[in-house]
């Protein structure tokens, strides 16, 4: 992985009595494209803004390419945020919104009327130099909001949730436009989302935070597929979390059945949690799968039919393309490799930092 | 629609229409009346002209003089104010305001008055000077003295567009500026100043208006010898029983007036800097 670019070493911020982050250590590499995901109020908006330089924290530093820049304000770092509602200035012209940091910045006309032109080329708004603010839609103001910040070349561009305020389909869309951009320009993403999908589709790396804490920290696939922590497992997507026990290597009890998996090394006759992906779960004639239930719930939502099966004493949620009506007998079964093991949290508060493997 | 309804929509708007006929209307036309006639009922421009004779000329110029210094302070004192009220806590912000607010309570006849007692030449400010061995100064009757009336009785009604304009600026313009490496200094002058143009020329209106009308502060604390626009037109209506060239005179400042109302519907447009 290429050096790193920003590294915050054990923040610590509150807001009167109340902890926002506790000790903090993350490290964000160049031409990264990075996603703080979390639930609202884990963190990760005052993570940004300490970035960004709008929030000090109470503790531990903040490292620019090795420099300390903790105690500069925003002003005088070389990035650039992209703010959730826009904030763009409604007296100025779109030119002038983009051209505002190159103005400041006593770069000459020439120059800011060539890149004014090259950031809304960018941002497909061609010809949009002389219009109002508030005659563009919401996605075309947000792309605005990015040829701003952008056209000032920063080395990281931080991006506060700057999809939230738009519809589905925009959101989508402008998804595509962001990977394109990133991909285009070869600078550092750092990303704000609580919208687990969004950070799927996008990053390189997703941070998952909650309560002020990181959960776990990794590859958009790692996340899903091998979440550490039932946080992170309700968090990213739906699942079943149920309460199991490990019996030896290879081998886990959940509601009274055993199943083999490919987990090791959690000891033996130990409680955990097991995370099963609802489209992992498979739906088969009674009889031939392991453990045997009833069809409670049926939903069709498009690609597939969402159904709630109930099996064991427990509410199993199965996503699956064949329709299994209500009232049909099945039998579930699950591939060893689609079982995830986690550590049971012994306590809340080892449930809020994470219980790492 | 029917009837009925027509019957009820009028009885409602009737009061509103009561008063706008009655306390607007009447007024402007007997205005327009005694203004543009002279003493035998004929048509005549002279009392709308009467502006151009020096005595009257020198009182408006005067007057536009004074409530032009008076606006000006008055900005110089709001606008810092309601940058940082801007910024405050909610509990502080009501607090400042209130102490601000606190004297238009008071009646506007007593609150000149007061200032009469502090100037006077026996008054509390000569007092003090004297008490600490000083000499005294000439503060009642002079210019300064008027404008510092001015600005006393009109300082609420800048405040207010300009607290009102200001608070609706969302921080995360103010943010998107120093992000984009604007010092405090720059954002105050591209981004908050800008912005704030619409509660800027609703204060500028309602200070200067009644400012360039008074005739109380001026009588009060000029001690009659400073004329200003306000003195003559209601010398003309009292003393001098012409209520002809009286409303001739106040049709010139009328002019102003418009001319004012015309400068907030241009940069006013969603109405933000309301004071109401």
């Amino acid at each position: 992985m290429s050096a790193p670019i920003i590294e915050l070493e054990h923040i610590t911020k509150s807001f009167g009595s109340q902890m926002i982050l506790d000790d903090l250590c993350l490290t964000v590499h160049e031409n990264e494209f990075i996603t703080l995901l979390g639930p609202s109020g884990c963190g990760k908006t005052t993570t940004l803004r300490i970035i960004g330089g709008f929030e000090h924290p109470d503790e531990g530093r903040v490292l620019f390419e090795g420099k300390d820049i903790t105690e500069l304000p925003p002003n005088k770092r070389n990035l650039n945020t992209v703010f959730q509602r826009y904030a763009l200035f409604s007296h100025m012209n779109i030119a002038d919104n983009i051209a505002f940091g190159l103005k400041v910045g006593k770069k000459s006309k020439a120059y800011i009327d060539d890149k004014i032109k090259y950031a809304l080329k960018l941002v497909n708004l061609e010809g949009y130099e002389k219009r109002r603010v508030d005659s563009l839609s919401g996605g075309q103001q947000q792309r605005i909001a990015i040829a701003r910040a952008i056209v000032n070349e920063p080395k990281v561009l931080l991006l506060d949730e700057p999809l939230g305020a738009l519809d589905l389909k925009l959101r989508q869309d402008m998804q595509y436009e962001l990977i394109r951009l990133k991909n285009e320009l070869g600078i550092t993403f750092i990303y704000v989302t609580h919208d687990q999908e969004e950070a799927l589709t996008m990053s390189d790396t997703v941070v998952v935070m909650n309560q002020g804490y990181i959960q776990q920290m990794g590859t958009p696939e790692s996340i899903y597929n091998e979440p550490e922590n039932a946080f992170v497992a309700d968090f990213i997507g739906d699942s079943n979390i149920i309460p199991g026990t490990m019996l030896h290597d290879e081998l886990v009890q959940i509601l009274g059945v055993r199943f083999p998996c490919v987990d090791k090394g959690f000891g033996s006759n130990k409680p955990v949690d097991v995370v099963i992906r609802p489209e992992d779960v498979e739906l088969k004639e009674p009889g031939t799968g392991r453990l045997e239930g009833e069809v409670s719930h049926l939903i069709f939502k498009g690609l597939l039919y969402e159904m709630e099966v109930m099996a064991g004493g427990f509410e199993w949620l199965v996503q699956s393309t064949k329709c299994f009506p209500v009232g049909t007998k099945v039998s579930i079964d699950v591939d060893p490799f689609n079982i995830q093991i986690m550590n049971k949290p012994e306590s809340e508060d080892e449930e809020a930092i994470g219980v790492q493997e | 629609m029917s009837r009925n309804k027509q019957l009820r929509n009028l009885s409602l708007s009737g009061p509103y229409l009561f008063w706008i006929i009655g306390g607007t209307l009447i007024p402007l036309v007997m205005m327009l009346w005694y203004g543009l006639t002279a003493d035998d009922g004929s048509f005549t421009l002279a009392n709308v002209l009467a502006i151009g004779e020096p005595g009257h000329a020198k009182a408006l110029g005067q007057a536009l003089l004074y409530s032009a210094i008076s606006t000006v302070i008055c900005f110089l004192l709001a606008f810092p104010l309601a940058v940082i009220l801007r910024k405050s806590k909610m509990g502080v912000k009501g607090f400042i305001l209130f102490v601000f607010i606190l004297p238009m309570w008071m009646n506007f006849l007593l609150r000149t008055m007061a200032w009469q007692v502090l100037l006077e030449k026996g008054g509390v400010i000569n007092g003090v000077l004297t008490w600490m061995g000083l000499p005294r100064m000439r503060l009642i009757n002079t210019p300064g003295a008027i404008i510092m009336g001015m600005v006393y009785d009109f300082l609420p009604f800048m405040i207010m567009p300009l607290y009102n304009v200001m608070s609706k600026i969302e921080n995360s313009v103010i943010e998107a500026a120093k992000d984009l490496g604007a010092s405090d200094w720059q954002v105050l002058y591209k981004v908050l100043l800008p912005l704030s143009v619409p509660g800027i020329v609703s204060g500028v209106t309602m200070v200067f208006v009644p400012a360039l009308t008074t005739f109380v502060i001026s009588n009060m604390l000029g001690g009659g010898k400073i004329f200003l626009i306000g003195n003559v037109i209601e010398h003309e209506f009292t003393v001098g029983d012409n209520w002809h060239l009286g409303a001739g005179l106040s049709l010139v400042m009328m002019v102003f007036i418009l001319i004012s109302m015309a400068f907030i519907a241009k940069f006013d447009k969603n109405g933000e800097g309301n004071l109401i």
